[in-house]
């Protein structure tokens, strides 16, 4: 199942980020393998979004080094994030609601646009051939999704499992090398559920992404996930594969609590 | 027939005037569509930038000033992301709404400072005996101001959908933190956002000062840019040029036919009659996205 490893893509040593006086995260050290699903899971306000937060630059670590392709990305904002190669989704829907699902999916390829002179790049009629090509792109994205027939539809008129389709079609079209998922299923029917995960191994075995998950389904989790870390209180309890995380202590105590 | 000649005179002009309120009205929307910021400033930019192109006029002639106008608000444009956004990056509406506020003072001294306090004639070329179609009597003034507000209004559609920039404003507008993700910069694109609002005001401050001369008041209509804005939903391109025309038709209607029967100045309250009802009945405008907020 796991694909072949070819050393870690990114790494985080020492994270720690705190909000005034209290620690969100304390000390995480992790890495992605490169072509590998790694599940982030963790009760509730163990510092899953922060974590996946401070990667993709929405906030700033307090102290740490966080490393992607042997780029600094601890320090990056998050409007660099994109032209590193990486992608992310939000927990909670942060789709264009104004715009077509088209145009939504369109805009992911904002950081590919070249800007030119006027920062425009129109595209209309008879376009040029670079518009061509992102056009060409998102309608494959679409098709893959399943999103052809209501690519004219308003983002926001959508049912829920489909606009979050919508979201990871955005992220598609930036054409990650690492895409960061945020609990990406929560609130979905069971079946959405198995449709939209089985778009994201698609992504994963075929089209080579890296990919970060946070994911709060258990049968999801360890089903998909090559490794996994656990998180409880800002900390690092621990990692390894699906079966060893099962097993492990620490784990059943911070979901359990004491037996 | 005089009577529905008459009407459809007033209506013309009605409609004209209104396209012109549009103009200023389309400042808004488009700083509000890009941040979604209430901006008090575009009627003391729409004054700047007029003021400007009388100041620069007497020196490079009509278009020179007119070009090196786009230049001055594009520089405004810039100090403004630089003193009003940048810093109030993440706060409340409320508060950048203040910036704006605060920045239409500066921008309304500054003009004071370099232009003077004294009240301005601005004249463009246009002849001022109307064109007739049949009865009808239409000034030309009107039909060039109609002419000039339909293009901008084109074009900044067309931006708006079939650009680069154009769509990450709307992104921006929706979701700022999903906008940065896929990598658009938002200041560089608030910066655009604010140019093109100073472009506005350029056309904006050059037809009403062709039409009313240009001096402080001017900075006043940005008052009658509100009600467009609250008919037309201040989030609607399409939605405040519609409400432009209305304000003005029911203004000149109103002015025409009921003025007289009560002695005149009815002109200036209709525009917020008509405000009141659609808040009362219709408070996201013609075209407004409605927007249910639970408590």
């Amino acid at each position: 199942m796991t694909p072949q490893v070819a050393g870690p893509v990114l790494r985080a040593t020492g994270i720690h980020l705190s909000f005034g006086g209290v620690a969100a995260l304390s000390g995480v050290d992790f890495f992605v393998n490169s072509g590998e699903i790694l599940s982030i899971i963790g009760p509730n306000g163990a510092g899953k979004t922060s974590l996946l937060n401070v990667i993709s630059g929405v906030f700033r670590v307090s102290h740490g080094e966080i490393s992607f392709e042997g780029r600094d990305l601890a320090r990056s904002p998050a409007e660099d994030l994109a032209r590193m190669g990486i992608a992310r989704t939000f927990q909670n829907l942060a789709l264009f609601k104004g715009m077509t699902v088209e145009e939504n999916v369109l805009v992911g390829r904002h950081a590919l646009m070249s800007s030119g002179v006027l920062a425009c790049g129109a595209w209309w009629g008879k376009a040029s051939g670079e518009e061509a090509t992102h056009r060409a792109r998102v309608a494959e994205i679409l098709k893959f999704l399943g999103l052809w027939e209501l690519r004219h539809a308003r983002a926001d008129t959508l049912a829920y499992g489909l606009q979050k389709r919508v979201e990871l079609g955005r992220a598609m079209a930036v054409e990650p090398r690492l895409l960061l998922l945020d609990e990406p299923t929560a609130g979905m029917s069971h079946a959405e559920k198995s449709e939209f995960m089985s778009y994201v191994l698609d992504l994963n075995r075929t089209r080579r992404i890296t990919i970060i998950l946070i994911e709060h389904d258990m049968g999801v989790v360890m089903k998909m996930s090559d490794r996994i870390v656990v998180l409880d209180h800002g900390v690092k309890i621990a990692e390894g594969v699906p079966d060893e995380i099962v097993e492990n202590r620490d784990v059943i105590h911070a979901y359990l609590g004491e037996q | 027939m005089g009577d529905l000649i008459y009407a459809i005179e007033l209506l013309t002009t009605g409609v004209f005037t209104g396209l012109m309120y549009s103009m200023v009205a389309l400042g808004f929307v488009l700083i509000f569509k890009a941040s979604s910021v209430f901006n008090y400033a575009q009627g003391a930019m729409t004054l700047f930038a007029a003021l400007t192109v009388v100041g620069l006029m007497p020196h490079l002639g009509l278009a020179g000033s007119l070009l090196a106008t786009v230049a001055v608000m594009c520089v405004m444009a810039v100090v403004a992301e630089r003193i009003v956004f940048r810093p109030l990056m993440g706060a409340s509406q409320l508060t950048i709404f203040m910036g704006t506020v605060g920045f239409a003072s500066i921008l309304e001294g500054a003009a004071q400072i370099v232009w003077g306090t004294k009240p301005q004639g601005l004249k463009l070329d246009i002849p001022v005996e109307p064109l007739k179609f049949g009865e009808l009597l239409v000034s030309r003034q009107d039909l060039f101001a109609a002419a000039v507000a339909g293009v901008f209004v084109g074009a900044l559609v067309w931006f708006f959908r079939n650009t680069r920039t154009g769509l990450a404003l709307r992104a921006i507008a929706d979701d700022p933190a999903a906008a940065q993700v896929v990598g658009i910069k938002l200041r560089r694109v608030w910066a655009i956002a604010w140019a093109l609002a100073g472009a506005i005001a350029i056309a904006a401050g050059v037809l009403w000062g062709n039409r009313i001369g240009v001096h402080f008041a001017m900075s006043l209509i940005a008052l009658k840019a509100l009600p467009v804005l609250i008919i037309g939903g201040i989030d609607s391109v399409a939605g405040v040029i519609v409400a432009g025309m209305i304000v003005g038709a029911a203004e000149a209607l109103g002015e025409g036919f009921i003025g007289t029967y009560i002695g005149g100045g009815v002109q200036d309250v209709m525009a917020y009659i008509v405000a009141l009802l659609f808040l009362m009945f219709r408070p996201s405008g013609l075209f407004g996205q409605s927007t249910i907020l639970r408590v």
